[in-house]
């Protein structure tokens, strides 16, 4: 296809179509109207609400350890904002964006991050999977997934998502090389946002891209501006239309920059200096789409005042409502492990009820 | 003409591969993946001939990646198929223990039932085969302590088909550890047609008054023998063939206890928290007062497992467990 031979990793052109000033690449246009752009826009301003009131509700020890996505939006937004109903998407634990676009309320998404399983349980009819922390391993189900659906000739395809740090683990390398040998329709979307806790992209592999990875196990890679919704979603949006069509696997690497913590338990004055992030703050996704929408009369202060308190009294709402979920009675820990409980489980839940 | 069913004689490879073959046919769902599995039918040869009856879209050799080939195998799982993993040899299953104790063992339960995963990974173990290095391995208390996940181990060709049928069946995931010493070298009349045997029961493979011996896998076998021995001197051993290593079937254990008040374990497995320490645990919570000796353990070392001119020594076999119920007898 065009965009992937143009942008092949290794001519080293990162794809973009919106610039940090708002204004349009030449010989480029959006993959959207007018129309949608606004909607994202609104709804990239959403997650960052609600993330935003993540960190503080974790401060006020109402949440546990929270992994925000500040900074990451359109490469969430944009990327899930393509996939069709049935698709199937394999988060790691940074992703709020993915999970709102995808249709799971927010008070499922808080109620998780309050302590309760049962936030991690998608809608019957959105397949979303629960966030997996042992780094990169998720890339592997989203593999087996994909290859689930070609074998049963679905028309599903999977998005995985992963950081810069997930792309040195051998389960991704795994899942790649999996991912080419099968023809899997998988999107492998890599959010390089710069970071693996403390250590920086620069140490985390001698490649010049991560993009570039691909090549190796045989298929696409593509390096986009992360923080350019359009070209988020016109990379994605070629990348499952290949799945799709039987076209096997693409790697996108977004490059974009992670404002906040890796959790609200790391504490980033440790490794990087203000100096450092400065640069990134005019490459905000919100600003520059802010830029191109006023450019079009299509934004203002008057209407985001009112999209954010019409945000922040859902997000009060929904924090209203998972709060308001009761503790779980002793049984759900024990109740789920196998379909049945087996023997041991119904003796050892009959002891642990004696002592409450 | 009137059909006379020919009941055949197969060995465990055989039994498996008739399990493997008519659950397939039942079952469009099933998958069989892992290295060398499909052309070749497994360096066992218990997947030989599946491919060509399946097709190499249900019967998949994978590219060498131990982590990858169960991972997928989630995917495929949670999806919604059926996939059978095979891992080539024990000694190779611990890139999977992350996938298994991670995300296997637990993903019915972090989703709250949403997301399922009716996966089996099966595996040859065990020693014994004069084998190179790291093929004589026996995980399973490794396996049995990780929650969210069964552990099944056959003794005969006639239990491996019953057992793996239920496994298969079994909404949750399952370890199939095939005692890869045996493979060959028992046959016995295994009935085509489905049998499935339940998981987490034990058998009793023969009755005795005296001392309840607890074994499964290739050890039945050295139980036996032991028991042929010992009847010069009238003693009885009731064995009991464990079957499920997990969840263990403790009362078909302890309803043995009581009757004969002496117990011998025998685990190929490391002494150090092999399942035998586990099976004491729960005697002792159980049926303490029904013990008139301590329980013996007949077990492996905590040593890794020696090259074959040494293997000899690590081994449980029919002397050692005759000294045990020895010991027990005249405590």
């Amino acid at each position: 296809m065009g965009l992937m031979e143009d942008y092949h990793p290794l001519k080293g052109k990162m794809f973009q179509i919106l610039k940090p000033d708002g204004t349009l690449q030449p010989d480029k246009s959006p993959p959207i109207s007018d129309r949608e752009t606004v909607d994202l826009y609104q709804k990239m301003l959403f997650v960052r609400l609600a993330d935003q009131r993540c960190l503080s509700l974790q401060r006020m020890g109402r949440f546990g350890t929270y992994a925000p996505i500040w900074g990451q939006e359109a490469c969430q937004v944009g990327s899930a904002s393509v996939l069709q109903k049935g698709d199937w998407v394999f988060p790691a634990f940074r992703e709020i964006g993915a999970t709102l676009i995808m249709g799971v309320p927010l008070k499922n998404f808080l109620l998780y991050w309050m302590g309760d399983e049962m936030g991690s349980r998608a809608p019957e009819e959105i397949n979303l999977m629960p966030v997996s922390i042992p780094v990169g391993s998720q890339t592997l189900h989203a593999v087996g997934a994909a290859w689930g659906a070609k074998l049963k000739g679905d028309q599903v395809v999977v998005i995985v998502y992963f950081g810069d740090g997930a792309t040195s683990e051998g389960d991704f390398h795994e899942a790649m090389n999996f991912a080419g040998v099968f023809k899997a329709p998988v999107i492998f979307f890599c959010q390089n946002n710069q970071y693996a806790i403390s250590v920086p992209r620069s140490m985390q592999t001698a490649s010049k891209t991560l993009a570039q990875k691909a090549i190796a196990y045989g298929f696409d890679g593509i390096q986009v501006d992360g923080n350019d919704l359009f070209s988020v979603i016109a990379a994605t949006r070629e990348a499952v239309e290949k799945a799709r069509a039987g076209g096997g696997p693409t790697l996108i690497e977004g490059v974009t920059f992670r404002f906040g913590p890796h959790t609200t338990a790391d504490d980033p004055t440790k490794y990087r200096t203000e100096k450092e992030i400065e640069p990134w703050k005019p490459l905000d996704p919100l600003v520059r789409l802010r830029l191109y929408l006023k450019e079009k009369g299509a934004w203002s202060e008057e209407a985001e005042r009112k999209i954010t308190e019409q945000a922040q009294m859902e997000i009060d709402q929904a924090v209203k409502e998972a709060e308001a979920i009761p503790t779980p009675e002793v049984d759900e820990i024990f109740k789920y492990v196998f379909a049945e409980m087996t023997p041991p489980l119904k003796e050892q839940l009959q002891y642990l009820k004696s002592t409450l | 003409m009137e059909e006379v069913l020919d009941m055949a004689k197969l060995n465990m490879v055989e039994a498996i591969n008739l399990a493997l073959r008519e659950e397939m046919e039942r079952d469009s769902r099933i998958i069989v993946l892992g290295e060398d599995v499909g052309k070749e039918g497994g360096v066992f040869r218990v997947t030989d001939g599946l491919q060509e009856r399946f097709g190499a879209d249900r019967v998949v050799d994978t590219p060498l990646a131990e982590s990858g080939i169960v991972g997928t195998a989630f995917g495929l799982a949670v999806y919604g198929l059926r996939p059978i993993a095979e891992i080539q040899f024990e000694g190779f299953l611990y890139p999977c223990l992350d996938q298994i104790n991670n995300h296997i063992g637990r993903i019915r339960n972090r989703s709250r039932g949403r997301f399922t995963c009716p996966l089996v990974i099966r595996t040859p173990y065990g020693g014994g085969i004069h084998a190179p290095e790291h093929h004589s391995d026996s995980p399973e208390a490794i396996l049995a302590h990780i929650p969210g996940i069964k552990v099944v181990i056959p003794s005969t060709p006639y239990e491996a088909k019953g057992l793996l049928l239920s496994s298969i069946r079994d909404p949750d995931p399952v370890i199939f550890m095939e005692p890869k010493r045996i493979y060959r070298a028992i046959r016995e009349e295994v009935p085509e047609g489905d049998y499935a045997i339940p998981l987490g029961k034990a058998r009793l493979v023969q009755e005795g008054k005296d001392v309840t011996v607890i074994v499964w896998g290739a050890m039945v076998r050295e139980a036996l023998n032991a028991s042929e021995q010992l009847k010069g001197e009238k003693v009885e051993l009731e064995i009991i063939d464990l079957r499920t290593i997990s969840p263990i079937d403790i009362d078909t254990i302890i309803t043995s206890i009581r009757k004969t008040g002496r117990g011998v374990i025998v685990h190929e497995a490391p002494r150090t928290c092999g399942l035998g320490a586990e099976i004491i645990a729960l005697i002792n919570e159980k049926a303490l007062l029904s013990l008139q000796a301590p329980i013996e353990r007949v077990t492996g070392f905590d040593i890794p497992f020696p090259l074959m001119k040494t293997e000899h020594y690590y081994l449980p076999n029919p002397k050692r467990i005759v000294m045990a119920v020895t010991k027990v007898m005249s405590f």
